[in-house]
């Protein structure tokens, strides 16, 4: 069932978008890409691959910040339907009382919801048995208020983890909590990194393996990235994994067998920099972490390599902007594929891991999904690292594809940014043709539905200045809107066919996580405040619900004490792309915001701050 | 005859003039800027002042932002030290922007200098141990030339790099608001 605006907008957009992939190629001017009027690659013949592999099963309650270790957000509940969704209600609403971005996933266990609100990084518990969810306790662990210095793009927070009677999480000046579920009392508390070196951290942690695992943010400030294994008990610091430097720090062993040559060899995080720059050669781990029980892995990506002036790190930076695989108990790696090798534009590899058995050339593979800040969804064999697939998912100019052969990603020379010249037309842009905005899959539709950017830009780059504590970037950016005038989309993709089946533009970039629902309604965010429920095998849009600003949160699922399902959603505009809002930025300067206010110049007028939970439920 | 001596001697005045006021915006400074500390303790960062009956003193002002050589010099150690990471070219980022109109600690640029030298609680680094004060001068004077606070003829005109904002010299005034530790003195 499609409304005839919505089959309007997708007949334009859907040719559009091919073209656009065309376009990267042969570089044709913006204005062609409009108004060509290709057949719209219709999903009316498109057959939907329900999925034949298992998901976790679901209690009803939503623990890890993805749902499940798998990362798929799907919530098996059905009573929100596609039929039903219209008449969804407010059942209610809390104030977080907080003005910066709020990117986290409310979690719910044992009739709690329990929601991280940015700096200064409250937990707050709400009474789910109880009319309008009265808040239990709030637990605020105060940290420094200099950490929002060393916070790159606002000072978000993605959310926490629970765990046998524990919720986990971090605060932006690098101290890993644990505080009792019940009571709302600080069980243990962790210093493990040091904003004086420009370290943050905003990811939301997983526990596996009654671990909690922790990785750092600051590649925009010359930070040395890690992920850390605390024991969840305790506190104690039972591992750390650096991203770069020698094989010892990286806890590279002899179980270490990247599928690709160019991965393996001795030290190749020390000899694929210059001297001593992977020591602030950047590589955090702010994204999000997958976990395999059956293989007893652990998957995560790595940001990117600072400074974004690539000139000043010749060499292919191992191992920033690509996947790590290692084991849960020990961090020893197992393998590691780099997306983006000596990346030139900010394509951290931290976006989401889902983690599938899917049918690839007749045979089931275990593999992961991983829609890259370079413009492709990759398909990977999640037990040796190989990429089965790459296919672009948004527009590209600064790369012709991933050679499957060699794994390579095959950049454009003449699109490389370089000191003291000005390089137009490169598509994605630096938050990539998707940032940190978390995709679900359903299984019913055997698709991954995709929240994403549609941006292009310009970058000069200037040598950059290591002061330590202060950023390491190096680049002047400026960006606007891709081919088709919009800045952002929520995508339905085929991963086995590796193709779009629907999109639905946006005006600005989709920042909001992705929530896929048994009952095929499927729910996302826009920046400028509307929730939205869409159809998961059309994306025709079924309700929406106008919020009080603009949405970057994590829409999740659940069932409540009285049996109903409720979907919740932290509204309140920030992030990068929010932070002109959110930071009061001045657009006159289209550098502000790392290049990002330049094309969100116009969401003032239609935002405001403030942070807000709304939870919705049928009457 | 009379008439023409009169003329020339108009004309060497306003000859003298122009090369003092060209003067002073090329030359170096080669006087000693404010004692750090007499800034410091006379910037203020409440516009409340309770029981006074008469402002208070003004800071000290800033001869840096009368030369149009030490404001370039301020603009190359904006980049240098990095307040270009935190702040854009003046639109802000991780910090408030600095080409508008809104100060949290003030606009003069002994509030400027006090902001660079002490740090500021959100976020705002201290640069004492790192800046030397002749610099953080410079640094002020030319922050104040981002939203047009200094005479035109001082504030940078073409940027160097990828143009990302209109220049220092063709940004409007922006009244400061905010506090107002000082009266604001505006050209
Ligand atoms: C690490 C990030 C960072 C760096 C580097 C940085 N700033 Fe800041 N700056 C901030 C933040 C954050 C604030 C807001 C502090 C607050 O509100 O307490 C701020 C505040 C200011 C203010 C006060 C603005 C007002 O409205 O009163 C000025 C002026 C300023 N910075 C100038 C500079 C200059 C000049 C430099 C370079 C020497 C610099 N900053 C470097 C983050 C930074």
């Amino acid at each position: 069932m499609t409304t005839p605006t919505k089959c309007w907008l997708r007949n334009l957009f859907l040719p559009a978008l091919f073209l656009i992939f065309f376009a990267a190629y042969t570089e044709v001017p913006h204005a062609a890409a409009q108004d060509a009027m290709l057949q719209p690659q219709t999903e009316k013949n498109y057959q939907p691959h329900s999925y034949q592999g298992k998901v976790e099963p679901d209690d009803g309650q939503w623990t890890r910040p993805a749902k499940d270790y798998a990362s798929t957000r799907y919530s098996s509940l059905d009573q929100i339907n596609t039929n039903n969704v219209k008449n969804l209600k407010l059942a209610f609403t809390f104030s977080t009382g907080m003005t910066r971005g709020h990117e986290a996933a409310p979690l719910i266990v044992n009739n709690t919801m329990y929601i991280v609100t940015p700096f200064p990084n409250s937990l707050y518990a709400l009474d789910l048995t109880k009319p309008g969810a009265p808040m239990k306790w709030v637990y605020q662990p105060l940290p420094t208020p200099a950490s929002q210095g060393v916070a790159c793009c606002d000072v978000v927070n993605r959310g926490a983890s629970y765990d046998d009677g524990k919720i986990f999480y971090n605060t932006l000046d690098d101290q890993t909590v644990a505080v009792d579920a019940n009571t709302g009392k600080q069980v243990w508390k962790t210093q493990i990194g040091d904003i004086n070196k420009g370290e943050s951290i905003t990811m939301a942690p997983i526990v596996a393996k009654g671990k909690v695992l922790v990785g750092n943010s600051g590649g925009e400030f010359g930070i040395r990235g890690w992920l850390t294994a605390l024991d969840e008990k305790t506190g104690k610091i039972a591992w750390r994994a650096y991203s770069a430097g020698p094989d010892k720090d990286v806890l590279i062993g002899p179980k270490f067998k990247p599928f690709y040559p160019q991965d393996r060899g001795q030290d190749l995080g020390v000899k694929t920099w210059p001297p001593d720059a992977w020591k602030i050669g950047g590589a955090g781990v702010w994204g999000w972490i997958s976990y395999d029980p059956q293989l007893n892995l652990i998957y995560y990506g790595t940001a990117n390599p600072g400074p974004w002036d690539s000139e000043a790190r010749p060499g292919d930076n191992k191992f920033s902007s690509g996947i790590f695989a290692r084991d849960a108990d020990t961090g020893e790696a197992i393998w590691f594929y780099q997306y983006s090798p000596h990346d030139l534009y900010d394509y951290d590899g931290v976006n989401e891991n889902i983690l599938l058995d899917l049918p690839i050339k007749g045979q089931t593979r275990k593999v992961l999904i991983h829609p890259d800040r370079n413009g492709y969804v990759y398909v990977l064999d999640r037990t040796t690292g190989e990429v089965l697939s790459a296919n672009p998912f948004a527009p590209i100019t600064t790369s012709r594809g991933v050679d499957l052969k060699t794994g390579l990603l095959q950049y454009v020379t003449e699109k490389q940014p370089m000191v003291g010249k000005v390089v137009r037309n490169l598509c994605p842009t630096a938050p990539g043709a998707k940032d940190w905005q978390p995709s679900a899959f359903s299984p019913r539709t055997g698709l991954v539905y995709i929240p994403h950017n549609n941006l292009c830009m310009d970058e000069e780059d200037v040598t950059a200045n290591y002061i330590a504590g202060t950023p390491y970037v190096g680049a002047n950016v400026r960006m606007y809107d891709a081919p088709g005038g919009y800045g952002g989309a929520f995508t339905a993709w085929d991963p086995i066919e590796g193709k779009v089946v629907w999109s639905n533009p946006d005006h600005f970039p989709v920042w909001s996580g992705a929530l896929a629902t048994a009952g095929d309604v499927v729910f996302y965010g826009t920046l400028d405040g509307w929730f939205k429920a869409v159809d998961a095998h059309n994306g025709s849009l079924l309700w929406q619900f106008k919020t009080g600003s603009g949405i970057i949160g994590q829409p999740v699922s659940y069932k409540g004490p009285d049996g109903k399902q409720y979907i919740a959603i932290l509204s309140g505009v920030g992030g990068w792309a929010g932070a002109i809002v959110a930071g009061g930025l001045d657009p006159r300067d289209e550098s502000a915001a790392l290049g990002f206010a330049a094309v969100m110049k116009d969401l003032p007028k239609y935002t405001t701050k403030g942070g807000m939970l709304y939870v919705f439920a049928l009457p | 005859m009379r008439s023409n001596f009169q003329l020339a001697l108009v004309l060497s005045a306003f000859g003298a003039a122009a090369l003092l006021v060209a003067c002073s915006r090329e030359d170096r400074i080669l006087r000693q800027p404010p004692p750090a500390n007499q800034t410091i303790n006379s910037v203020q960062v409440s516009g409340l002042n309770p029981g006074a009956n008469s402002m208070p003193t003004p800071p000290p002002s800033n001869m840096y932002q009368e030369s149009a050589y030490a404001v370039s010099e301020g603009q190359k150690l904006y980049e240098q030290y990095n307040c270009v990471g935190c702040h854009a070219h003046g639109g802000g980022g991780i910090g408030p922007p600095l080409m508008d109109n809104n100060w949290i600690y003030g606009s003069e640029a002994g509030n400027i200098f006090t902001t660079i030298m002490q740090g500021r609680p959100n976020g705002m680094p201290s640069f004492r141990n790192r800046v030397p004060e002749y610099q953080a001068w410079e640094i002020a004077a030319y922050v104040r030339s981002m939203s047009g606070l200094l005479p035109k003829g001082v504030s940078p005109g073409r940027p160097d790099h990828m143009s990302v904002k209109p220049s220092e010299a063709s940004t409007p005034p922006q009244t400061p608001t905010g506090i107002t530790g000082s009266p604001e003195q505006h050209q």
